[in-house]
């Protein structure tokens, strides 16, 4: 087992330029990701930060594979999966999981909450696993029976949570998710998430555009602009003594709840 | 002192079934000031900032009180005096730029329309006004802008031109739904400053709906914290950042992240605090009667 969940190097991604196509001939390629570099230790909460455009989101889709990259290299555990095909990401797929933006788009309306934990077990809805799971995100096991649309926003994000942890993974990347929610459902959402990954000795990779949100969840942050790192440093030291003129800036927008501080 | 916007013991419901969306609402909005209205999802924030505007949905039906919009109640006059009034002395700023302009009209006739049907403005005095605003917010070029599309502008962009056209009329009172949700934090800040900005300028009363305590003490004055269609504390930013009276409202205060002090904060709502708020809503529904009498 690799001390490093994640090795990245000069990690590249680029999608054709559809609004720049000639007539003929190809579109110009549009660079998404400029050659990242970093390393992910295992049992660290990693937070991933940028402005909209900045590439987080196609980051974290290339770390899961939910897109490939056009270069570089990208060591899960020790293995290159940057080009690996389907079949072979298989027997890696259950140790990286994902957590989505939006659970009421990621999770299948007409499947109760227990088929939707089960799933990707391929098990049945009253499968113990499943019950843990619920029950490890603080939901009773009631819950199995109920559809996605009698829940609320906090819950549902649970039930994603929930389909995440299930499968015992190594890594789970979460992509924005509680930027639907109340600030209360998001506290809650936010320390259950926090507990997980103690409990469980997750790694987990958490793309925000919150810096508030990093502050409190994550050990190292990467911040990102224009598909390029700026900086990558532990939370305390990014927060206290910012390098990059960009973070100073991201830093300075934050609406801190206090009205002495001004802007 | 009297409010340029004065409502007093506000109830609405959703129509057909009776479920009470607001719950005696009162909120005084001076000239020149800026009022937030915070809560959470479903608290009727948006509601609120709707009824002042009378745009709400026809489900919803006013149960009683009364909106006071430059000293005359909205409530009493017919809706076309109502449109008038309202079109000229409020204005609102949408959440989502994107879906608050037409994508197949160019910017420029999306700013004057308003100017000359409501305010029966020449389309020339329109424009020339159109051109002034556009430059108030710093949009470089406003001939060349009034031209384009709003798919060719980014949301930052967007979100300026409604902010142009909010303040286009000159209105007293400006509604503020969320302006901010959909940008980035830079941008979102540098949003904040502007409509400050102007609204200090102007002396416009702003009303200022948002989820984010962050932006509230950044920019309003007093604020109405809201939990299902009531008030559950109305002060001042100074105080309620120092020391929130409502359970609610403290609680609420610990849940919003705060980079300077992370362990103090993200703390969930504690169920008990749910609870007293819910039995407090509970107790003043089985004391209120509807026009001083017939139950609704």
């Amino acid at each position: 087992m690799a001390d490093n969940i994640f090795e990245v190097s000069d990690l590249r991604v680029d999608v054709a330029d559809m609004t720049r196509k000639p007539l003929f001939g190809p579109a110009p390629r549009l660079e998404i990701l400029k050659g990242i570099s970093f390393t992910v230790p295992r049992g660290v909460v990693l937070g991933i930060v940028g402005g909209s455009g900045s590439g987080k989101t196609t980051l974290g889709r290339t770390m899961v594979r939910l897109a490939e990259p056009s270069g570089g290299r990208m060591l899960f555990d020790g293995h290159d999966i940057a080009h690996l095909s389907d079949a072979a990401m298989r027997p890696l797929r259950p140790r990286i999981q994902m957590i989505f933006q939006d659970p009421l788009s990621s999770l299948n309306p007409r499947l109760t909450v227990g088929r939707t934990v089960a799933a990707p077990l391929n098990a049945r809805a009253n499968d113990p696993r499943v019950g843990e799971a619920l029950e490890h995100v603080g939901l009773p096991a009631e819950f199995a029976q109920r559809y996605p649309h009698e829940l609320s926003g906090g819950q549902r994000q649970r039930v994603g949570i929930a389909r995440a942890i299930a499968m015992r993974p190594e890594f789970i990347l979460a992509d924005e998710i509680v930027s639907g929610l109340d600030v209360s459902s998001q506290a809650q959402v936010l320390m259950l998430l926090e507990k997980l990954v103690a409990e469980l000795g997750l790694t987990l990779a958490f793309i925000s555009h919150d810096l508030s949100v990093i502050r409190r969840l994550c050990s190292r942050v990467i911040v990102l602009r224009s598909g390029e790192i700026v900086e990558n440093a532990a939370t305390a030291d990014l927060f206290e003594r910012p390098q990059h003129a960009y973070t100073r800036e991201l830093l300075d927008a934050i609406p801190t709840p206090d009205p002495s501080i001004r802007w | 002192m009297s409010g340029f916007l004065e409502i007093r013991g506000l109830s609405a419901r959703l129509a057909g079934t009776g479920q009470r969306l607001l719950r005696s609402v009162d909120i005084s909005l001076p000239a020149g000031c800026v009022r937030g209205l915070v809560g959470e999802s479903g608290a009727g924030k948006s509601m609120i900032g709707k009824a002042v505007l009378g745009v709400l949905p026809k489900a919803v039906e006013i149960i009683e009180g009364e909106i006071l919009l430059d000293g005359q109640d909205l409530q009493k006059v017919s809706p076309a005096e109502r449109r008038r009034l309202i079109g000229a002395k409020a204005a609102l700023i949408p959440q989502d730029p994107l879906t608050a302009l037409n994508p197949s009209r160019r910017i420029g006739p999306q700013i004057t329309d308003r100017l000359v049907d409501i305010l029966g403005w020449t389309k020339a005095r329109a424009t020339t006004r159109a051109l002034e605003v556009l430059a108030e917010v710093s949009i470089p070029e406003p001939e060349r802008i009034m031209r384009l599309y709003p798919h060719e502008l980014s949301g930052g962009m967007r979100q300026r031109i409604l902010i142009a056209s909010a303040f286009a009329a000159e209105p007293k009172l400006i509604v503020a739904d969320e302006p901010t949700t959909a940008l980035d934090v830079t941008v979102q800040k540098q949003i904040l400053k502007l409509i400050s900005e102007l609204q200090a300028r102007h002396g416009t009363a702003l009303l200022f709906v948002t989820h984010d305590l962050g932006v509230v003490s950044k920019v309003c004055d007093t604020l109405s914290v809201l939990y299902a269609g009531k008030v559950v504390e109305d002060t001042t930013v100074e105080r309620f950042f120092a020391a929130p009276q409502h359970g609610y409202s403290s609680a609420l205060l610990a849940a919003t992240p705060r980079h300077t002090d992370p362990s103090s904060s993200l703390k969930p709502v504690p169920h008990e605090v749910l609870e007293t708020v819910a039995a407090e809503i509970a107790a003043s529904d089985a004391a209120w009667r509807p026009n001083g009498g017939a139950r609704g």
